[in-house]
């Protein structure tokens, strides 16, 4: 009664074919970026060492380490994160614990992904018209920054929503009845009970602020500046700094004869950096998963 | 609830007000922010827009010759034909892998294997797009030379494969929150009436998610559009209108970030790549509101 009909074998044949060729397209997607660390990795190799980090670019950038472009970046990440961190968090707190259903929230909402869709050169070209010229802040480590820092203002948004979602209704009429205020209720409730999820959206700027070289290639960042090796405190906020990515693109393109090796250690210490710290934050991510108690 | 809130508001210590008040700043910073982005770009650039800049040249002349001495042309059309040639490339790529890795992960796959499948996407979107276009410098670069037996691989086949690489993580999320707002009610009922998977899928879910996965692919699209660092590294950077996948070609967003360095602020070429910079916006703009409208408009539906 329940054999096999001829029907039932084509929809099963049919139902693996079809998994199968899913499955094949999803690794044709994945293959790519072992294939690409893998080769950049393998290419890099005679360069790597720790004193590739902390050495400057030496000989017109054609050999050398990558000490001022890595402390650059650190720099840029930094200052942008100080400004994007607290306007980031405070905007989602106001999206999810202030805002009611209005045009006007739904105008927010809109802005906040639109900003996360402006295309990265603009950006640049807001960096300069607003903070290079109009600020008066010259082309320096500052108006990079804050360049960066309105750029990468979305994720830590989107991210900090979301945690705070998370926080069920509950906690906070409690925290209500008692005779909170709604400030008190957010300090003491709802932030402390989505820190976590508030710090995968910081650690994700940082990976994405360090990533980026079209917003700050005209507001701060520079070829060639020579600093002090092992200085953490080498720059001047309202100077103008070396970046990893926009090093990259200048060794890659505009500078003849460079090292071998070199260019390819630099991609591989900022595509590590960035997947580092990502990493990081889907470590976080799954550790919070675990240890939910509501 | 709300009056009784708005009456305690009148005695809350000052301190209490002041942070409120700050917290209603932060909440409409982006609309300020996007209002400003608008403001400043159009600012520089406005000038030479309504003096002095002949519109219709701008948008259908191929001639940009904007540093030539005596015969100064500002023709983006060869710009604006790039930069959709490169991303409608790049969706043709991008488009039928990100969805069926989205039907994959959201239908066929196991619950591990898909945690392991998003993290990866994950990685793959953080990569950076200087990195990418380095990646086309290099190894694309000699790929295609030795595939296509090419004189130079940096060509639109190039930037338009990176620019998938770019997209494809975008349009696998987007797509896969569209297929998993599906009702599973829906599934059931196909289920019941003897579909296989994928006749669940091609006949029930495809049809059902339609708009979140236009949505997906506009959101890929207007990623790819905006997108700088990695064009201009791998396409050639030539003004050109392309004739396939392996002519060069140059973008938009290429133009302004190879040449703002080189121009005097004020000049008419400056201006020019502030008035690039405003169509630029405006394109993304008009995309991710009309993604934006799609996806609103299930969630209404829903």
């Amino acid at each position: 009664m329940f054999t096999e009909t001829a029907i039932s074998k084509q929809k099963r044949w049919t139902e693996n074919v079809m998994r199968i060729f899913f499955l094949v397209m999803t690794s044709l997607m994945i293959l790519p970026l072992l294939l690409i660390i893998g080769y950049l990795i393998y290419k890099a190799l005679p360069v790597l060492s720790l004193e590739f980090l902390f050495t400057n670019p030496k000989d017109n950038m054609r050999a050398g380490g990558l000490w001022a472009p890595f402390l650059g970046t650190i720099y840029l990440v930094v200052v942008s994160l100080l400004v994007s961190a607290p306007i980031g968090v405070f905007a989602a707190v106001y999206l999810n614990e202030y805002a009611r259903e209005s045009w006007f929230t739904r105008i927010t909402n809109l802005a906040v992904v639109n900003l996360a869709g402006v295309p990265s050169i603009v950006h640049a070209l807001f960096g300069v018209g607003a903070f290079v010229l109009f600020a008066g802040l010259g082309e320096s480590i500052l108006a990079a920054s804050l360049t960066l820092a309105i750029m990468t203002l979305p994720v830590i948004i989107a991210s900090t929503t979301e945690a705070l979602k998370a926080v069920p209704m509950s906690f906070r009429e409690a925290c209500w009845n008692l005779g909170a205020t709604r400030w008190q209720t957010i300090r003491r409730i709802v932030i402390p009970n989505s820190i976590s999820g508030i710090l995968t959206g910081v650690i994700l700027q940082v990976s994405r602020a360090a990533g980026e070289t079209a917003p700050i290639m005209f507001t701060g960042a520079v070829f060639y500046k020579a600093i002090a090796e092992g200085n953490l405190f080498a720059y001047n906020v309202m100077e103008q700094c070396m970046a990893l990515s926009l090093h990259l693109f200048t060794i890659s393109t505009q500078v003849p004869d460079v090292t071998e090796g070199i260019p390819y250690g630099t991609a591989v210490v900022l595509v590590g950096s960035v997947l580092l710290v990502n990493a990081a934050a889907i470590v976080l991510r799954v550790y919070l998963r675990t240890r939910k108690k509501w | 609830m709300n009056i009784l809130r708005k009456k305690s508001a009148a005695h809350l210590p000052f301190s209490e007000t002041a942070i409120e008040l700050f917290i209603r700043l932060c909440g409409i910073s982006s609309i300020l922010f996007v209002f400003g982005i608008f403001f400043f770009v159009f600012r520089e650039g406005a000038g030479f827009l309504f003096g002095g800049l002949d519109l219709g040249q701008f948008l259908t002349s191929v001639e940009w010759q904007p540093t030539s001495l005596n015969n100064k042309r500002y023709g983006a059309f060869a710009l604006i034909v790039g930069t959709f040639s490169v991303t409608l490339l790049a969706m043709c790529i991008a488009v039928p892998f990100g969805l069926g890795a989205a039907i994959f992960v959201s239908e066929f796959c196991s619950p591990k294997l898909r945690e392991t499948f998003k993290i990866i996407i994950e990685l793959l979107a953080a990569i950076p797009s200087v990195v990418w276009g380095f990646i086309g410098l290099t190894l694309m670069n000699q790929l295609i030379i030795s595939v296509f037996n090419a004189p130079i691989g940096l060509t639109m086949l190039n930037g338009s494969i990176m620019l998938a690489l770019m997209s494809v993580p975008i349009i696998v999320s987007i797509a896969e929150d569209a297929l998993k707002a599906v009702p599973d009610s829906y599934r059931e009922a196909a289920e019941a009436l003897g579909a296989t998977r994928w006749q669940v899928v091609y006949r029930v879910l495809l049809p059902a998610a339609k708009n979140g996965l236009l949505a997906a692919v506009l959101l890929g699209a207007a990623r790819s559009i905006g997108e700088t660092m990695a064009v201009l590294m791998a396409t050639g950077h030539s003004v050109n209108i392309p004739s396939g996948p392996l002519s060069w070609i140059r973008t938009l967003t290429a133009t302004i970030a190879a040449e703002l360095g080189e121009v005097a602020r004020g000049d008419e070429h400056y201006q020019v790549l502030f008035i690039i910079g405003i169509l630029l916006f405006t394109i993304t703009f008009v995309v991710n509101l009309i993604a934006d409208l799609v996806i609103k408009g299930i969630r209404q539906e829903s």
